[in-house]
């Protein structure tokens, strides 16, 4: 075995391909984020439209894409092996466990929350991505220039209560595992350090909040000014 | 005081388990909690029966034997080795639940007795320096910055109990071994062997089948030396760096 087949199938080669997978998600959400705040333009979503047009098209935004498909699989692979791994270090439970007093929940169910995730990222790929790639979307024109009009998908579907309610909900679990996970990440990495921890465990809390929050209101924002 | 004790039976390794309740009476506030587990096995005893099997040595604190996962949490109540924990914790007419360490690696001998040889054989991997030996060196002729000491120090202080994996929901070793991987990396003398010794330290802890760290710092909450979870980031920055410059292909 060589010492790169070694390394990856350590202990700690998989958790620092979780972090840096991790990580790159996170860089990725901003982006996702940022860019979908053009929603609240009141425009009859024509700035989105241009933007998601620039998204799809632009050379250096697809390598990105590929990036962000790959950390998304690395990552979910990966965290099998992991949890696979973790199950048999313990094959005989405890009776009694008083683990809330030494850990918080959202650490100890890393998975669980994983796993919702995974599911509502199916729905949210299905209704949105694989459409605005592969599906029938009405064309709209700016100027000279012809437009997937996406904003009128997403406007549509933000009518329906239960998808509104999903994605909502959805972020909430999104919340929680980012509150372990951002600073979790650094840590792994071996980033601890008496000057930057702070920071980083600071910055983590008001990400897993402010993120969640805002892809939460886009849902919300459409289906009350609709 | 009055007490229910649940405790965790097992005749060997091979056997099935189970809980036995066992009460007993006139246990004093003093007694420190294997002082009341000797008062049991002095009924046991007395009856015939076969007295619980725990494992214990120095009862101050300092050899780390004394491993027993108490009400739901490696030591019991408070953050101290189960020794140094005193029945005053407890309230009178309380049922205690004691079962051994959880981890594959640490396979139940006897009841509540478990191998913890998969620690020894971490250490054996890498965790020490290989020293010429000579005459005695004068002292501060290496000089070593107090706060690095204090760190190294720190990390030293590991007595190998296993509560770090018996609290973590991974059965992860990593504080045990970073703590290990830490006090040597830290100090001049562990240069020689820094690279090899985390590689091959993180390698042995995989093969006993340990768990792998997902952070909750459960460890770190529960070690009975206060050990930090901020040897669990040492030790990856050395495995790393050593993974990635070392000479071991
Ligand atoms: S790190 Fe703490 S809990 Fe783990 S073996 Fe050492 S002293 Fe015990
Ligand atoms: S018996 Fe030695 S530490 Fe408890």
């Amino acid at each position: 075995m060589s010492w790169v087949t070694k390394t990856l199938k350590s202990t700690l080669g998989r958790k620092l391909i979780m972090a840096l997978t991790g990580l790159f998600l996170i860089l990725f959400l901003t982006g996702h984020v940022s860019g979908n705040l053009l929603l609240f333009k009141g425009d009859g979503g024509e700035a989105f439209n241009i933007y998601a047009k620039f998204m799809t098209t632009n050379p250096a935004v697809k390598i990105l894409s590929y990036l962000t498909y790959i950390s998304v699989i690395g990552h979910i692979i990966y965290s099998i092996l992991l949890t696979q791994q973790n199950k048999s270090a313990r094959p005989v439970g405890y009776a009694e466990s008083k683990a809330s007093t030494n850990s918080t929940w959202s650490s100890r169910n890393m998975g669980v929350l994983g796993t919702i995730i995974l599911i509502f990222l199916v729905v949210h790929l299905q209704g949105f991505w694989a459409k605005m790639h592969w599906g029938e979307v009405p064309m709209v024109t700016y100027g000279e220039e012809e437009y997937k009009n996406l904003f009128l998908i997403v406007s549509e579907a933000f009518k329906q209560e239960w998808l509104v309610a999903l994605y909502v909900v959805s972020m909430g679990f999104l919340g929680f595992h980012l509150s372990h996970g951002f600073a979790s990440a650094f840590q792994t990495l071996g980033l601890n350090h008496k000057k930057y921890s702070p920071a980083i465990k600071a910055i983590g809390q008001a990400y897993c909040i402010v993120v969640p929050v805002l892809f939460a209101s886009m849902p919300l924002y459409i289906y009350f000014t609709s | 005081m009055k007490l229910t004790l649940k405790i965790w039976r097992q005749k060997n390794a091979s056997d099935k388990g189970g809980f036995v309740t066992y009460p007993v009476d006139h246990v004093s506030k003093d007694m420190s909690f294997l002082e009341m587990l000797d008062v049991l096995n002095e009924q046991l005893t007395e009856k015939g029966e076969d007295p619980v099997h725990f494992d214990h040595d120095c009862r101050e604190g300092i050899c780390g034997m004394c491993s027993l996962y108490i009400n739901g949490k490696p030591h019991g109540p408070l953050q101290t080795t189960t020794c140094q924990l005193h029945m005053r914790s407890f309230n009178d007419g309380e049922t205690i639940t004691i079962e051994p360490w959880r981890a594959k690696a640490f396979p139940v001998v006897k009841d509540l007795v478990v191998n913890r040889s998969a620690f020894d054989r971490i250490i054996q991997a890498g965790g020490y320096v290989s020293v010429n030996t000579g005459g005695v060196p004068d002292a501060n002729e290496i000089p070593i910055p107090k706060t690095v000491a204090d760190l190294a120090m720190d990390a030293a202080q590991c007595i190998g109990c296993g509560a770090c994996v018996a609290a973590c929901k991974n059965a992860s070793a990593m504080l045990f071994t970073s703590a290990k991987i830490s006090q040597l990396a830290l100090l001049p003398q562990g240069q020689v062997e820094r690279k090899t010794r985390a590689e091959k330290m993180v390698a042995q802890m995989d093969a006993e089948g340990f768990g792998a760290c997902t952070n909750t710092g459960a460890c770190e909450a529960e070690c009975p030396k206060g050990i930090s979870i901020t040897n669990i980031a040492r030790m990856n920055r050395e495995y790393f760096s050593a993974v990635v410059s070392s000479e071991n292909v």
